[in-house]
């Protein structure tokens, strides 16, 4: 069975003038289990990692990350935006299973 | 070698500085020890590292101080004769005891002690008197640890006695070891007391976010003086990391050049990195920041007779131990440095008049530990030193009190350089032993270890200190080692600069297949369960009653 | 900025560790990416510390030189590692929207080694980067 999906969490600027890149940082709680460990027995532990990343601007996807074993557990992830408008992000992680974990977060634009 | 133009630029800068008036075997003055032709708008003054030592002492430099590659034939990386003909200071002066090993017990009865918090703060009170308004007194960090007083205090014992010098500003990296929240308390108490704490490359783990001021603007002669803060950018891995787990540093030049140009658009017209990377990292910094005028460089405890130059980079070390005071003086015009003066100031103790106040609040704080630190355990009749590339007579003690204490076959003891050293015929005090020994992670371990692991260890502390590239260095000497022979070829290839390894005791070859009796002291990764290391080394000086040791010469260097 | 075919840029890309040549699997994954494309030098920069704190999480940071206009921008960065137990480790893939291409993350390192990363831009052109990253058994600075 595979991790629950942690608590996700954005920081996104405040006092953003339009034009102004920005960066906006990421975090989730989440193992991403390898598949390359073993458990007390000798078990293969299976693996359980956040695949994707993605991000939407207002509907429209601005950026995605494609994860692999080798990002650490509780991936932080920071990309920019050039922020031209007031509007919503939502940011989408997705594991092995399919199952996605959803944070919808305001940028104001002054 | 140097070349001519270099031992020209060294020795004009030198005669400049009044300290080393020629090639005179006499005892300096206090008054030629501040003589100096003030410059400028600006005077920076600068000590670092100096690892709570707040009463006089001697302190031999290192005989070999290896480096690799081009960067091994310049400074920091020459000792004694050739560190001398670089900068071109005549054998036999008070300056040349003072940057030298050489003949260091006769030269250490001639010249007396170096050092005392009270010597500097005369030194620092006249040029402050001197240059009112334009004295900025930088700390460069290594500060808060080292000895009994500091240990014993929390750090706070060494805080409160640099407040009477009042640093503007200081670095850090020992000062991590106290763990954070105790140093999150000694920063906020340093600041009410007037002195700013400046990291920019330490951030908290979780968002990234800096956990310290990196820098701040001050005014001084009219002039806006950007001082920007370097902590050990090793910390977490030279020390414990457990000590600071939800902190993360590193070099981040990215983030020093932004850092940079945001001093400049703020209206710096000079701009200070209060360093505490070692010199040879801070060339190399040097060389991919732009836009920093003057580098005050610790951590190495290397010192720059003359600046050190890397483009239109000075880059200035003091030392440790409160044996040197650095002093430029800096001229600024149409928002840039245009010129500069300096002088790397010993502090000779028997020439300087100690601050009355700051003499008599070292005593006080020292009084109720003078029983424990004046207990003699032992004469020594060998010089007990520390600083090398390779083993010092101290670390051999070390060892060699593991070893008894435990029954290992094989001790090791840290690379540090930071420990005062002891004339032969010195008696040997708890102070001394707390000196070399005063940390909070002071316990011994003992564990089995393959002499696959033995030689795996040492090569990666090998690639520590030799890597070609000053990026990869981490800036101590290599880690020593007790019941152990072997040869170190800095030169060669990572995982093969360890030749020849043998276990004393037998004379036989170290076998990769056979586990070892290993112990050491100052665990970097878990906390260790043995004695705190200046137990075994006391019992074992208290054995000996008398010292006499040899230089080690079964570790050797290609 | 000299163009040079994949093979070349490897051995060009750190002149001074030419001699240490990636692993095949490493080379099979940066020409599975590069395909046919030409590989530039310069214009990217891969980011990480010489000398990891802790290898289960070190932080890694990539930036390309681009304008991120509609015409030219950076479509994909790539980030392998060359002696993981998968060279894989992440893609970003960036938009004109996003107004510089850059991005930041943290990764696990298992041993000391080389990290590649690998730039895909609009125009079809390919750039490629390369760092050590040391991941020590401890220190004894100081």
């Amino acid at each position: 069975m595979p991790a629950p999906m942690g608590t996700p969490r954005a920081r996104i600027p405040t006092g953003v003038k339009a034009g102004d890149v920005i960066e906006i940082r990421t975090l989730i709680t989440h193992p991403m289990e390898t598949g390359q460990r073993r458990d007390a027995a000798g078990a293969v532990i299976p693996r359980d990692i956040i695949r994707s990343f993605a991000a939407r601007f207002d509907g429209e996807e601005v950026f995605r990350m494609e994860l692999h074993a080798a990002v650490s557990a509780n991936p932080f992830i920071a990309f920019p935006f050039r922020a031209d408008r007031s509007g919503r992000f939502e940011f989408v992680w997705t594991n092995d299973a399919g199952e996605s974990a959803r944070l919808a977060a305001d940028l104001r634009v002054g | 070698m140097p070349s001519r133009r270099d031992l020209l630029a060294g020795a004009a800068a030198l005669a400049a500085s009044g300290a080393l008036r020629a090639a005179s075997q006499e005892r300096l003055s206090e008054a030629e020890l501040l003589r100096f032709a003030p410059l400028g708008q600006v005077t920076l003054l600068h000590l670092s590292d100096l690892h709570g030592q707040l009463a006089p002492m001697h302190l031999r430099e290192a005989a070999v101080n290896r480096g690799v590659g081009p960067a091994g034939a310049q400074p920091p990386f020459l000792a004694g004769e050739s560190f001398r003909a670089w900068f071109g200071i005549p054998a036999e002066t008070p300056f040349a005891h003072a940057v030298s090993a050489e003949d260091f017990d006769r030269l250490a009865r001639r010249y007396g002690r170096m050092g005392g918090l009270d010597r500097i703060a005369t030194l620092v009170a006249a040029i402050r008197a001197e240059r009112h308004g334009r004295t900025l007194l930088l700390d460069g960090g290594d500060t808060w640890q080292g000895g009994w007083l500091a240990l014993a205090s929390g750090g706070e014992a060494i805080l409160a006695a640099m407040a009477l010098i009042a640093p503007d500003a200081m670095t850090g990296h020992w000062e991590f070891t106290y763990g954070a929240d105790r140093m999150r308390a000694l920063v906020a108490e340093a600041e009410r007391r007037g002195t700013r704490f400046l990291a920019g490359n330490v951030q908290e783990r979780e968002w990234n976010d800096d956990v310290f001021p990196a820098l701040h603007l001050f005014e001084r002669g009219g002039v806006g003086v950007a001082v920007i803060g370097q902590a050990y950018p090793y910390t977490p891995i030279a020390n414990p990391a457990r000590l600071i787990p939800d902190w993360t540093m590193g070099v981040q030049a990215d983030r020093l050049a932004a850092r940079v140009a945001a001093a400049r658009a703020a209206g710096a017209e000079a701009v200070v990195l209060l360093s505490h990377n070692g010199v040879a990292l801070d060339r190399a910094l040097a060389e991919r920041v732009d836009g920093i005028d003057v580098i005050l460089s610790g951590h190495t405890h290397d010192c720059t007779p003359a600046p050190l130059r890397v483009g239109r980079t000075l880059i200035a070390a003091s030392g440790a131990h409160g044996k040197f005071l650095t002093r430029i003086d800096l001229a600024v015009a149409g928002g840039r440095v245009v010129e500069h003066r300096h002088a790397l100031i010993p502090v000779f103790a028997e020439a300087i008049r100690p601050d009355p106040v700051v003499a008599a609040a070292v005593a006080a704080a020292r009084a109720p530990h003078a029983a424990l630190l004046d207990t003699v355990v032992a004469v020594t009749e060998s010089t007990l030193w520390r600083r090398g590339t390779l083993n010092g007579t101290w670390d051999d003690l070390i060892c060699a009190a593991l070893m008894a204490e435990t029954g290992a076959e094989i001790a090791f003891s840290p690379g540090f350089r930071w420990g005062t050293a002891l004339p032969a015929g010195s008696p040997v005090t708890m102070e001394a032993v707390f000196e070399q020994t005063a940390i909070t992670y002071p316990n011994v371990w003992r564990r089995a270890m393959t002499g696959a692991a033995i030689k795996e260890m040492l090569e990666d502390v090998a690639d520590n200190l030799f890597h070609a590239d000053p990026f990869y260095q981490q800036g101590g000497d290599m880690v020593r080692a007790g019941g152990l022979g072997f040869l170190l070829d800095p030169e060669a290839p990572r995982g093969r600069r360890i030749d020849g390894l043998t276990l004393l005791a037998s004379g036989a070859p170290l076998e990769a297949g056979r586990g070892y009796a290993v112990a050491g002291w100052a665990s970097v990764g878990e906390a260790a369960a043995g004695p705190p290391a200046w137990e075994p080394l006391a019992a074992h000086l208290r054995r000996l009653g008398t010292v006499r040791i040899a230089a080690n010469t079964a570790i050797r260097l290609r | 900025m000299i163009a040079l075919t994949a093979a070349t840029a490897m051995l060009s890309v750190l002149p001074a560790r030419a001699e240490e040549a990636l692993r095949p699997r490493t080379r099979a994954a940066v020409q599975g990416i590069v395909g046919d494309r030409t590989v530039r030098e310069g214009g990217i920069t891969l980011r990480l510390p010489a000398i990891a704190e802790n290898g289960n999480s070190v932080p890694l940071a990539i930036s390309v030189d681009s304008p991120m206009t509609e015409s030219d921008h950076v479509t994909a960065v790539h980030v392998l590692a060359d002696a993981n137990p998968l060279a894989e480790v992440a893609t970003f893939r960036f938009t004109p929207a996003c107004g510089r291409a850059e991005a930041s993350t943290r990764i696990r390192l298992g041993e000391t080694q080389d990290l590649v990363a690998i730039a895909e831009l609009s125009d079809g052109s390919v750039r490629l980067a390369r760092q050590e990253v040391k991941v020590t058994i401890g220190g004894c600075g100081g």
